[in-house]
């Protein structure tokens, strides 16, 4: 009898999680209904997430975030890897407000770091992005690579299904990628984790439909 | 190209970067006589390379007649400046050192680094090459390249900008457009 009682149990929990995932994939790549119409009460900002790559990386998403406009995307979070000094400094010299909040995350694995240690290393990594995330619960993420996006925006997939937010996952892939996606960049495309993917280069929108290409950044 | 060299008269200098990445094989190569004398040949005067990480120490020279000046550095915070004192550029294929070079407006060689493992960077390199707003060369093809380049036929790169992501994103959330 318990036996019986707890298979039911599985099946039902089960069935539960993957409707909800397969709501979250539908909904995924899905636009947002339009925010307050016309004459009515102020569109409400939306927290952002900026996770900053490196070098040639920060540069494009610096350029992006020149554009933007930066009422609608407030506050601002900034995360860049622990390891790179200079990419949270540019991002500074951009953000005169306060408001705006820099942190580093732990990388999960060096150039050059043995694949034993980096089990470890990649285990903290989820672990500190979990509370980073968890702290800023972001409804707008931006990204375009290399690796330390990936787990961000896995735990915002996360959150998503378990229901503690729903963020969008904006993806930009390197200008540097002109025929071939980036790891991280087809992760996120293959995975449907990215809600708009965009692509720098016409080759690269052939061969994934679902991008949009954008025309160079730089 | 460049109003700077009408100040500095008959000096023509070619800039070599590769950024914060070692590259050895290309330092190694525009030190060879064969790149020095085409660079010689086509009128460059001085040779300035920023050596980067790399370990090659290229042999220094006052210059003087038919031979060129040569001086290097590994690092500097003014790259910019010698980009804009610089006539040629010579670089590696990373993006940042190509859109800062195409900026300035410099003919630009961009030498792809073959020892790397994931070699993407050549990518980009090609796709500019194709679209004749830089040449592209590997360390063992430079002074044919440097040889055969018609810097006249370069089209300048007109910086591209990230307004249409800006729309989507901004569509995609729901805001009205402006």
């Amino acid at each position: 009898m318990a036996c019986t009682v707890a298979t039911a149990l599985i099946i039902v929990i089960t069935t539960l999680i993957v409707t909800r995932l397969l709501y979250v994939l539908h909904r995924t790549g899905k636009p947002l209904k339009p925010r307050s119409s016309k004459g009515s009460a102020p569109q409400q900002p939306l927290s952002t997430l900026i996770v900053l790559g490196s070098g040639g990386h920060t540069a494009e998403i610096i350029n992006l975030l020149s554009v933007l406009q930066k009422d609608r995307f407030t506050p601002r979070f900034y995360i860049a890897a622990a390891t790179d000094n200079m990419s949270l400094q540019k991002a500074r010299l951009l953000e005169e407000t306060s408001s705006s909040q820099f942190m580093q995350i732990y990388r999960s694995r060096e150039v050059g770091q043995s694949y034993i240690t980096s089990v470890w290393t990649t285990l903290i990594a989820l672990a500190h992005g979990f509370w980073l995330m968890l702290r800023i619960r972001p409804q707008v993420i931006l990204c375009n690579g290399p690796g330390t996006c990936v787990p961000l925006c896995v735990i915002a997939f996360l959150f998503k299904i378990v229901g503690i937010r729903w963020s969008s996952v904006f993806y930009v892939e390197s200008i540097a990628r002109v025929q071939r996606l980036s790891l991280s960049g087809l992760l996120l495309y293959k995975l449907h984790i990215a809600d708009q993917f965009f692509v720098q280069w016409p080759q690269l929108q052939r061969k994934y439909p679902r991008a949009h290409y954008v025309g160079c950044l730089m | 190209m460049g109003d700077t060299e009408a100040t500095v008269k008959s000096k023509k200098t070619v800039f070599v970067t590769v950024g914060t990445t070692s590259f050895d094989a290309l330092i190694r190569a525009v030190d060879t006589q064969e790149v020095k004398a085409e660079l010689l040949r086509r009128g460059y005067t001085q040779l300035l390379i920023q050596m980067g990480r790399g370990s090659y120490i290229p042999t220094k020279s006052e210059g003087g007649d038919e031979t060129l000046a040569v001086d290097c550095f590994t690092f500097s915070s003014s790259i910019a400046d010698h980009l804009r004192a610089a006539s040629l550029v010579i670089s590696h294929a990373g993006s940042g050192s190509i859109f800062e070079t195409l900026r300035h407006g410099k003919p630009l060689i961009v030498v792809v680094n073959e020892d790397l493992m994931d070699n993407h960077q050549s990518e980009l390199a090609e796709e500019l090459a194709d679209r004749k707003h830089l040449y592209c060369a590997r360390p063992q093809t430079l002074h044919r390249v440097i040889a055969d380049m018609n810097l006249d036929s370069l089209i300048p790169y007109h910086p591209g900008d990230a307004t249409p992501v800006a729309k989507l994103v901004s569509r995609f959330l729901g805001f009205a457009d402006d």
